[in-house]
């Protein structure tokens, strides 16, 4: 099965799992609920292509999220922009976000990394409660879904759905690519050991940055497709609790593994919405979740998996 | 979709006609509050034991009414709040939302409400849009609103000679609405604004904007907050001699269990508008006494008290249609009907989905005036009905013209 | 008169003291977070949780059993930091050799447990405490009233952080302490019990925050969330400050508690941002923070 994105037998066979899923799950579950696992599982998968396999803690994360989200709104809303082009604009405003982050960012190591990304991050966050476009804490609401290619009615969710789920497998297989590819070797390689990359010709800082601006894009689809699925872009997507939700689900679903975000996002997701009924409890039962997880669980849902079965996944 | 729906209604609407006029009508309630943060108190559970109460008063389940609760918190998060009210509508066949403190979260259920054909009650919020440009057939205000709060507090503060302001706003869309409202107010009777500071919402330390407002000289501080601010800025306000150094504070938006968190020592004298206060008739005392019982000893708000309210007239409504499944006729037949319960006395529903009754003015008690815990208000004055709202004309609802 | 930017100085004066009292919850803050840090490598996020228990804390023991406001500022801490203790030994022991991650992850689901826990129990609005007798009212320094209980925690926090700095830097107990930071084996090889130093330590920083609280409790509303926020903004002093450096957590601490103050003044709505500003600039400019060391 080589020929499936070159994929060894079982990626393969986990991947079209997925998408086995992917096409049956709308029948017995909610599709909104659906989309927002999906658009959070992009949002992990992107986050982790930093994280996972350049080995840099991003505490700003939300920037793009939630930047791409108000840009994808505001221009869907406002100036009436198709479904496609919104999307686009809010790609666009990630990936010039991404470049100026990260060149200011990448330098910094470890925890100052994370620490500047953060920084940079609540100053925007404090630029979008003061601009006008973003309606302070109401943000931009009733964002229409508009219509694919002017045909398909998004308003529609199973169609909406299908959309989102082809834009995620697409994303998802990209990610696939790039971390398997000779320059996701080269990431690695900068992870495990950046001198010695360095000393082998390699200009760490470049593919840094390269991979920061991927992610950084690939977050401003997630976010983008979020605002158009829920037809709002709130200040909630650019506030810092949102880059540490990335964090949570990568790390509860497998730090470095390229399914665990994907498993991550589903548990986290789910966890929100069925334990809202919870009441006041919601808050005490994910934090048992979170210490448990640490304590018992390190390599996260997808990494415990990967070690029982003696697999990468 | 808009075509399955139609059919799906139509579909409902035979079945409701083919069976006997006996059968029960289901209704399911959806509470969505603040279950976590900073309304849980003022809203929160209590919220869903009022409604719980509203059905058992009514005596639902003798006049054929089926009645189903869900509650979530919302976390105070526009997604979070429009995704639940989805599902609720689209999976679990919720027939009414109520309560939903938080303005940005009910504008956003406020949307999916209206696009679902449901009904949404809205009396945690504050926001006067949810009857003015956000106005929906499906939607009532209940309660309150930042227009009644603004005017009832502003008008009767300047007419008793605070005309000179200075306000202190939580840089937010609301707060921001809040001071636009009372500077309306205190404008129009002649009063003066000379100052205002916008402070980040969630801060701790407010004595360096209270040593601005005091130096501006102004004879009122109004606080255009919520919550733990309006906490904080009256407490420190306290520290700081403000109120001994002649000037005095107006909470734009106080709840009795806000003053509880203060307590009397700090919040004596302020003055604020409510729509209710547990210690108003023997029909108020004795809900709130069935209601502290059940609620850790916290006394009713007047969101928790909008949502008994509000409930009890939804039931009304639908009772006598014997069908909940459309929520612009169930509004249109509560508009329709006047309203009348123990807590809110008579009123009525406007065009714009206002719900109209009197409002009052408070003064919180001195420590030496309370004879009870919980004892806190006195009453200055009654704003009748009539003036208690924003005119209906003043809106710009789109439902009220032509 | 002569005004500086448009304010009297007299106002102005009064701003920068005003600045200084709340940098003073700062320094004290931020210097627990920084001695967690140093010595465990743990980047604590419940400290924002345990400054607020340590104001309940004051408040059950005002109410429960009568124990006035001194007594508190004395048992609050021990209580707390005891809590402290026991988290470390079941809890945080084990992920010493980790990525900062999962300390991180850890403390953060023990803030959102213990939060949770308190909310549910006295609900969300909060409760009052009233400043004790001896320190109420205030004293007019002519360009400003100032309330006496201010006056006393910035003399009380002063003197706090001096007193840490001066055990950590300048005595035999701070010797071996940094030490253990270093080399923890050779340090055990001494004859010392480095586990339990280590225990106390995270006690110590825990009780630092329980006392902030403490001090909190009479000007703060005493409410669950009133740490949930303050916890990133500490952290960032820590990290402006240099990861790990006593002085410069207790020097930044005052110094941002100022430059906030000011932005209250002149731009009040960035008042929650500067900090952020502040620390991206010092990022850019000195890596390793003002008085951090690269190591």
């Amino acid at each position: 099965m080589n020929g499936f994105f070159g994929m060894p037998r079982h990626h393969a066979l986990l991947t079209v799992g997925i998408l086995v899923f992917l096409v049956v799950a709308p029948t017995f579950i909610y599709p909104v609920f659906l989309m927002k696992v999906l658009c959070f599982a992009l949002f992990a998968c992107a986050f982790n292509l930093l994280l996972g396999y350049v080995g840099l803690l991003s505490f700003g994360h939300a920037m793009f999220f939630g930047g791409a989200a108000y840009i994808t709104a505001h221009s869907a809303k406002v100036w009436g922009w198709p479904f496609e082009l919104a999307i686009l604009a809010g790609m666009a405003t990630a990936a010039a976000l991404g470049l100026i982050v990260g060149i200011l960012a990448i330098r910094r190591q470890g925890i100052y990394f994370a620490m500047i990304t953060l920084a940079l991050a609540q100053m925007q966050y404090f630029l979008a409660l003061q601009a006008k476009f973003t309606g302070g804490e109401d943000g931009i609401q009733k964002v229409p879904r508009g219509y694919l290619f002017g045909v398909i009615d998004l308003n529609n969710d199973l169609s909406l759905y299908a959309v989102v789920a082809v834009i995620f497998v697409a994303a998802f297989l990209l990610i696939y690519r790039i971390v398997h590819s000779p320059f996701g070797q080269v990431l690695k390689a900068i992870r495990e050991n950046e001198p010695r990359a360095t000393s082998l010709g390699y200009k760490a800082d470049h593919y840094k940055l390269i991979a920061f601006v991927l992610s950084a894009t690939l977050v401003g689809l997630a976010g983008s497709v979020k605002s158009i699925v829920f037809q709002l872009a709130s200040l909630t997507d650019v506030h810092w609790t949102m880059s540490g939700e990335a964090v949570l689900m990568t790390l509860v679903g497998g730090l470095g593994t390229i399914f665990g975000p994907i498993a991550g996002a589903a548990v986290i997701i789910s966890m929100e919405n069925y334990l809202a009924q919870l009441g006041p409890w919601v808050t005490v039962v994910q934090g048992v979740i979170f210490v448990i997880c640490v304590l018992a669980f390190r390599r996260g849902i997808v990494g415990e998996l990967a070690r029982l079965l003696r697999k990468s996944l | 979709m808009t075509k399955l729906k139609s059919i799906l209604a139509g579909a409902t609407a035979l079945v409701a006609l083919a069976l006997p006029a006996a059968a029960q009508t289901n209704v399911k309630i959806g509470i969505l509050s603040d279950m976590s943060s900073l309304y849980t108190d003022l809203a929160g559970a209590g919220s869903v034991l009022a409604a719980r109460m509203a059905v058992d008063d009514f005596g639902a389940a003798a006049k054929g009414l089926k009645v189903d609760f869900v509650s979530a918190d919302h976390q105070n998060k526009p997604d979070v709040g429009s995704n639940v009210v989805r599902q609720w509508i689209d999976v679990d066949k919720v027939d009414v939302i109520v309560d939903v403190p938080n303005s940005g979260v009910s504008l956003a259920v406020n949307g999916v409400v209206k696009e679902k054909n449901k009904v949404f009650l809205v009396s945690g919020a504050a926001t006067s849009a949810l009857t003015g440009p956000a106005c929906s057939p499906n939607t009532i205000h209940w309660t309150y609103d930042t227009w009644a709060l603004a005017n009832g507090t502003g008008s009767a503060i300047v007419k008793t000679g605070g005309d000179t302001w200075f306000f202190l706003t939580a840089d937010y869309a609301f707060g921001q609405q809040l001071e636009a409202d009372t500077s309306a107010v205190i404008n129009k009777m002649g009063g003066k604004i000379v100052g205002s500071v916008r402070h980040p919402l969630n801060s701790n330390d407010f004595s360096s904007f209270l040593l601005q407002a005091q130096s501006s000289k102004a004879k009122i501080i109004g606080l255009a907050n919520a919550g733990g601010d309006t906490v904080n800025s009256i407490k420190q306000a306290a520290e700081f001699g403000i109120v001994r150094g002649g000037q005095n504070l107006a909470g734009l938006l106080v709840f009795l269990t806000d003053v509880h968190a203060l307590g009397l020592d700090a919040a004596q004298g302020l003055i604020m508008t409510s729509a209710f206060y547990w210690d108003q008739n023997d029909a108020t005392r004795a809900f709130a006494k069935r209601f502290a019982a059940g609620n850790k000893g916290i006394h009713p708000t007047m969101v928790h008290a909008g949502v008994y309210s509000a409930v009890t007239h939804y039931l009304k409504a639908v009772s006598a249609l014997k069908n909940a499944a459309d929520g612009k006729a169930v509004v249109d037949k509560m508009k329709a009907t006047p309203t009348d319960d123990a807590l809110f006395g008579k009123g009525e529903v406007r065009k714009d989905g206002r719900k109209i009754h009197d409002m009052y003015l408070f003064e919180v008690k001195k420590p030496s005036e309370s004879k009870a815990p919980w004892d806190y208000y006195k009453l200055r004055a009654t704003i009748p009905a009539a003036q208690a709202f924003r005119p209906l004309a003043d809106g710009k609802c789109p439902l009220v013209g032509g | 008169m002569h005004e500086i930017f448009g304010i009297p100085p007299q106002a102005l004066f009064g701003q920068l003291l005003l600045g200084l009292i709340n940098g003073s919850f700062y320094a004290t803050l931020s210097l627990g977070l920084a001695i967690i840090f140093g010595l465990l490598n743990i980047i604590n996020f419940t400290h924002g949780a345990q400054y607020m228990m340590g104001a309940f804390v004051a408040w059950m023991l005002l109410n429960w059993l009568g124990l006035n406001y001194w007594a508190a500022l004395v048992i609050a801490p021990v209580l707390v930091g005891a809590f402290g203790v026991l988290i470390e030994r079941t809890m945080l022991r084990h992920l010493y050799k980790l990525d900062h991650l999962y300390g991180l992850l850890l403390t953060f689901g023990l803030a959102l447990i213990i939060q949770g826990v308190f909310r549910n129990y006295f609900g969300s609005s909060g409760l009052p405490y009233r400043i004790p007798d001896a320190l109420r009212g205030g004293t007019d320094l002519g360009f400003m009233f100032m309330p006496n209980y201010r006056g006393w925690v910035i003399a009380v926090s002063l003197v706090v952080c001096l007193v840490t700095w001066f055990v950590i830097e300048k005595t035999k107990l701070g010797a071996y302490l940094r030490a253990a930071t270093e080399n923890p084996p050779l340090v055990q090889a001494f004859g010392i019990n480095v586990p339990r130093m280590v225990t106390l330590t995270y006690g110590f920083g825990v009780a630092l925050a329980a006392f902030s609280g403490v001090l909190a409790a009479p000007i703060y509303q005493v409410s669950p969330q009133m740490g949930a926020d303050l916890i990133i903004v500490v952290f960032a002093v820590v990290v402006i400050g240099g990861m790990g450096s006593i002085m410069g957590a207790i020097l930044t601490g005052f110094g941002l508690g100022v430059i906030e103050g000011l932005t209250k003044v002149f731009y009040p709505e960035a008042s929650a941002t500067v900090i952020f500003v502040v620390m991206a600039i010092v990022l850019l400019v000195k890596p390793a923070g003002l008085f951090g060391r690269v190591r």
